[in-house]
C-alpha cells in the first residue's frame, strides 16, 4: 500500500520518529553536530504522519506562514523537490530554523496530533528538505524585476536577514550591514556549531547574497554613518533595524569583575565567532581543562555555554539557576541533551558573591531558593531562604541571564522612539517605527526572544516596506 | 579588507600604518578607535585612530608590536591589506574650552594623547602635552606636536632625553608653576593611575583612556568592563575615557592580565622576544 492511500487512523498509529543523534559519551567532547538527520526513508514515514487537516493550525502556528501543509505532504509522497521548492519560497533561512526553533511551542505545539499522540516533527522534516535541497545546489528563487527602491537592513541576524530575503526577493536593492567581521548575528557568534554547524549558516547567507543582496561586514551602524546618514546621502529609501539584544546583563554582586567571571556572550563568541576552542586559535578562552564551570541562567544561552564548556573539557559542568527545572525557559530538548551529556543541574541556588585569590575566582557563594508567590511571568517567584549560604568551588563562572538593548542607535538617533526598556517603539502590525521610513524587528524590538520571532519581525517589516515603497511613501 | 597606503617606523618595534578606511576615516574624531584583524584568522585588536583625513579616506594607526597579533599588523607592508578594520568606536573626546589643558602620554600611549591634544588646542586651549618614554626611542610623536605649535615636555626615565624622570614629575612641576584646568591621560596603567593621584590632591578634573581587553567593541561581549565610581562600565560604548579619579585601576590591571600564558605562547610562535 502506498502512503497516499492511508487511512488517517493508519496514520496516526505509525510513532513518531525520533531525531538521530550522537552518543552523549561520543558528543560531549565534541564540537561535531549533535542531531544527524532523518534518512529519506525516515522522513518519508515521519511526514506520513500528517494527516492533511483541513484548516492546518502548524501554518498559523509558524512565525514565518511556511506552507507546512504542502510539503509535509509531498515528503510523505516522495516529491522531495516538489517540497524543497516550497520550503525555499517561504523560508530563506530553513535549514537553520529546522535546527534551533522551539518548534514545540509554535508549529509543532499547534498540531492537531499533539494532544492524544506526539505532534508531526515538523521541524526535522524541514531540516531534511533544506539539508536534502542544499546538498543538490539549492532549488531556484525567483526574484523579480528591480524597482529601483534602495534599501538599508542593519545587522545581519534572522531578523535582518529575513527582511533583507524577503526585500530583495520583491525586487528591490538591499544592503545589509554588520557591525562584525561575518554575517550571521546570534547565529554565528551565540549559537554553538553543535547545533548549528558553521557551513550551514555560510550556505543560507550565500543563498540570500544570490538573490542580489549586498552584505557589508565590519559597518557599525551609529558609529560610522548614521540612521539619517543612510537616509540622506547615502540613498536610502528606507531602513530596517535588526541590531540585536546587545548588552548583556551582570548579576550585581561582589566578586563579578574577578578573573574567571565572563557574561554568556563573551564566552560564546570567544568560542563561536573567534574559533578558541581550535589549537591554534588566535583568541583565547578560559582554559577549562579538568575546570569545574558554573553558568548561572536557565535559558537556551545557559543551556549553549554549559555544553560548550563541557566540550572544551570541564570536569564539572553545572547549571546554577534560582528557580526550578521545570521554570527554566530553554527548550526541553536542550536540557535534556545537557543533563545526557554529563551537565549537572542545581536548582534553586542564587550566587551572592564570587570569592577569588589574586584576582583570579576560586568559589562562589551561593544561597538556596524556595518559591514563593507566582511573579510577572507566572512563574513562582524564587526567594532566599535565610542562613542557607554554602560555598561551591569553581574556575570559571558564566553569566547568562540575559541581554539589554544595545545603546549605540539609541544614543545616535535623535528620533527613533524607545521604550523604558531601551528597545525601539515599534507599531506590532507593522514594525514601523517612530522615524520615518525607519522599520525595526527582532531582539532590538522584544528583547532577548527567539531566532523565528525575530525572522517573523524581519518578514512582516518587509512586506509593509514593500507596500511604501510601491506607494511611492 | 582594507589597504595599507604606506608605513614608517617610529621607534623600535613601533610602527605608523596609513591605511584606506574612507568610512572610518569620515566619521572619526579625536579619542575614537578601530578594532582591526590582519588576518580573517586573527583575533580582534582595538587600537586608537592617531588621526584621519576625511576626503582622502584614510586614517592612521600607531601599533607597538607586544604580541602576535600586533606584531602582524605592524609587518603589513604598503599595498597589503588589512582582513577587518572597524571603527571608528568609543566615544569620542570631550573637546570644549577649558583653559590651559595638559595632555600626557605615555609611551604608545601618546598617539591616542595626540589626537586629542591637537583638536584641544584647536578649539581655544592652550595646551601643554608632556611625552614619556623610558627611554629616548620610545618617545614618539614629539615633532608632530611641536609642528602643531604646542607646548611640549619630553621626559625619559634613564635621562637619554628631555627631562629624566616619569611624566608625573613634570606634570606636578607644572602644577605648581602653571596650574592646569584640565588633564588627559593614555598610556601604561600605572603611569595613568599616578597621574591620578598626583592631580586628585589638586581637584583637577582628569581623563583617562583606557585599554581593556575587548572582542566586539559594540557593547556586545562586556569582556572589557571597568569599575568607575563604583559602577560597572563598558570602555568600548561608555569610553574609553573616563573620569580617572574615579577609575578602579588595579582592577584594570588584574583583568587586563587574564590570558598572560596564552598571550606568552602566542609571542613565541611569533618569533617574538
Amino acid at each position: 500500500m502506498t502512503t497516499t492511500e492511508m487511512s488517517t487512523k493508519e496514520r496516526m498509529a505509525i510513532p513518531r520518529q525520533p531525531m538521530p543523534e550522537l552518543a552523549p559519551e561520543t558528543r560531549r567532547r565534541s564540537f561535531a553536530e549533535v542531531n544527524l538527520g532523518y534518512d529519506a526513508e525516515t522522513a518519508i514515514r515521519e511526514a506520513t504522519r500528517c494527516i492533511s487537516c483541513r484548516r492546518p493550525p502548524c501554518v498559523a502556528g509558524c512565525p514565518v506562514g511556511v506552507r507546512i501543509d504542502l510539503f509535509v505532504p509531498m515528503i510523505a509522497a516522495g516529491d522531495f523537490a516538489g517540497a524543497a521548492q516550497i520550503v525555499a519560497d517561504d523560508n530563506a533561512l530553513a535549514a537553520i530554523c529546522g535546527r534551533v526553533c522551539p518548534q514545540e511551542a509554535q508549529c509543532e505545539g499547534a498540531c492537531v496530533l499533539e494532544r492524544k499522540h506526539r505532534s508531526v516533527a515538523i521541524g526535522n522534516l524541514e531540516r531534511f528538505i533544506a539539508d536534502w535541497d542544499r546538498e543538490r545546489g539549492g532549488s531556484p528563487v525567483e526574484v523579480a524585476p528591480p524597482t529601483g527602491h534602495r534599501v538599508a537592513v542593519v545587522g545581519s541576524g534572522p531578523a535582518g536577514l529575513t527582511c533583507a530575503a524577503d526585500l530583495a526577493r520583491r525586487g528591490h536593492d538591499v544592503t545589509v550591514f554588520e557591525a562584525l567581521h561575518e554575517p550571521g548575528g546570534v547565529l554565528a557568534y551565540g549559537i554553538p556549531q553543535y547545533r548549528l554547524p558553521r557551513n550551514i549558516i555560510a550556505a543560507e547567507v550565500g543563498r540570500i547574497r544570490d538573490m542580489g543582496v549586498a552584505l557589508e561586514t565590519d559597518a557599525v551602524i551609529g558609529m560610522a554613518d548614521t540612521i539619517d546618514e543612510l537616509l540622506g546621502d547615502a540613498g536610502f529609501e528606507a531602513v530596517f533595524i535588526g541590531s540585536g539584544a546587545g548588552a548583556p546583563r551582570f548579576i550585581g554582586i561582589p566578586g563579578e569583575d574577578l578573573v574567571g567571571v565572563s557574561s554568556a556572550n563573551e564566552f560564546l563568541t570567544r568560542v563561536n565567532l573567534m574559533k578558541a576552542y581550535r589549537p591554534d586559535a588566535t583568541t583565547p578562552v578560559y582554559d577549562l581543562e579538568g575546570a569545574h564551570v558554573a553558568v548561572f541562567g536557565g535559558g537556551n544561552t545557559a543551556m549553549d555555554s554549559v555544553r560548550t564548556a563541557l566540550r572544551l573539557g570541564a570536569d564539572r559542568a553545572v547549571i546554577m539557576y534560582r528557580r526550578t527545572v521545570e521554570d527554566m525557559p530553554a527548550r526541553r530538548e536542550e536540557v535534556v541533551h545537557a543533563e545526557d551529556e554529563g551537565v549537572e543541574i542545581m536548582p534553586l541556588v542564587a550566587p551572592v558573591e564570587f570569592l577569588g585569590e589574586d584576582g583570579r575566582l576560586t568559589r562562589v557563594k551561593l544561597i538556596r531558593m524556595e518559591q514563593g508567590e507566582p511573579d510577572a511571568s507566572g512563574r513562582r517567584r524564587p526567594t532566599p531562604i535565610d542562613s542557607t549560604e554554602f560555598v561551591e568551588e569553581i574556575d570559571v563562572a558564566i553569566v547568562a541571564i540575559g541581554n539589554d538593548p544595545n545603546p549605540i542607535l539609541r544614543r545616535t538617533t535623535a528620533d527613533l522612539a524607545h521604550t523604558s526598556r531601551g528597545t525601539i517603539e515599534v507599531d506590532p502590525a507593522t514594525g514601523a517605527t517612530t522615524k520615518r521610513g525607519v522599520y525595526a524587528g527582532g531582539d532590538i524590538v522584544t528583547g532577548g526572544a527567539t531566532v523565528i520571532l525575530a525572522m517573523g519581525a524581519g518578514r512582516l517589516a518587509a512586506r509593509e516596506m514593500d507596500a511604501g515603497l510601491r506607494h511611492g511613501e | 579588507m582594507a589597504r595599507v597606503l604606506d608605513t614608517s617606523e617610529t621607534g623600535p618595534g613601533i610602527t605608523r600604518l596609513r591605511v584606506d578606511a574612507p568610512r572610518v576615516a569620515r566619521h572619526w574624531r579625536a579619542g575614537q578607535f578601530a578594532i582591526i584583524r590582519p588576518t580573517s584568522e586573527s583575533e580582534r585588536v582595538p587600537l586608537t585612530i592617531a588621526a584621519a583625513h576625511r576626503s582622502q579616506g584614510w586614517i592612521e594607526i600607531i601599533v607597538q608590536a607586544v604580541g602576535r597579533t600586533t606584531a602582524e599588523i605592524a609587518s603589513t607592508p604598503a599595498g597589503a591589506e588589512l582582513a577587518d578594520v572597524v571603527g571608528p568606536l568609543g566615544i569620542p573626546s570631550e573637546i570644549d574650552v577649558f583653559g590651559h589643558v595638559v595632555v600626557v602620554g605615555g609611551g604608545v600611549g601618546t598617539a591616542v594623547a595626540y589626537p586629542t591634544a591637537i583638536a584641544l588646542a584647536g578649539a581655544g586651549n592652550r595646551v601643554t602635552v608632556i611625552v614619556g618614554g623610558r627611554t629616548k626611542d620610545l618617545v614618539i610623536l614629539e615633532d608632530e606636536l611641536r609642528a602643531a605649535g604646542l607646548t611640549v615636555v619630553v621626559t625619559t626615565d634613564d635621562g637619554s632625553a628631555g627631562v629624566h624622570g616619569l611624566v608625573t614629575d613634570a606634570l606636578t612641576a607644572i602644577i605648581a608653576t602653571d596650574p592646569p584646568d584640565r588633564v588627559i591621560a593614555a598610556g601604561p596603567i600605572p603611569m595613568m593611575r599616578a597621574v591620578a593621584e598626583a592631580t586628585r590632591p589638586h581637584g583637577i578634573a582628569t581623563m583617562a583612556s583606557l585599554n581593556p581587553i575587548m572582542i566586539d567593541g559594540t557593547g556586545m561581549c562586556g569582556g572589557c568592563r571597568v569599575r568607575v565610581g563604583g559602577e560597572v562600565r563598558f570602555a568600548c560604548i561608555d569610553g574609553p575615557e573616563f573620569d580617572a579619579h574615579l577609575v578602579d585601576f588595579d582592577l584594570l590591571a588584574r583583568r587586563n592580565r587574564a590570558y598572560l600564558d596564552f598571550e606568552r605562547t602566542q609571542r613565541e610562535l611569533a618569533g617574538i622576544a
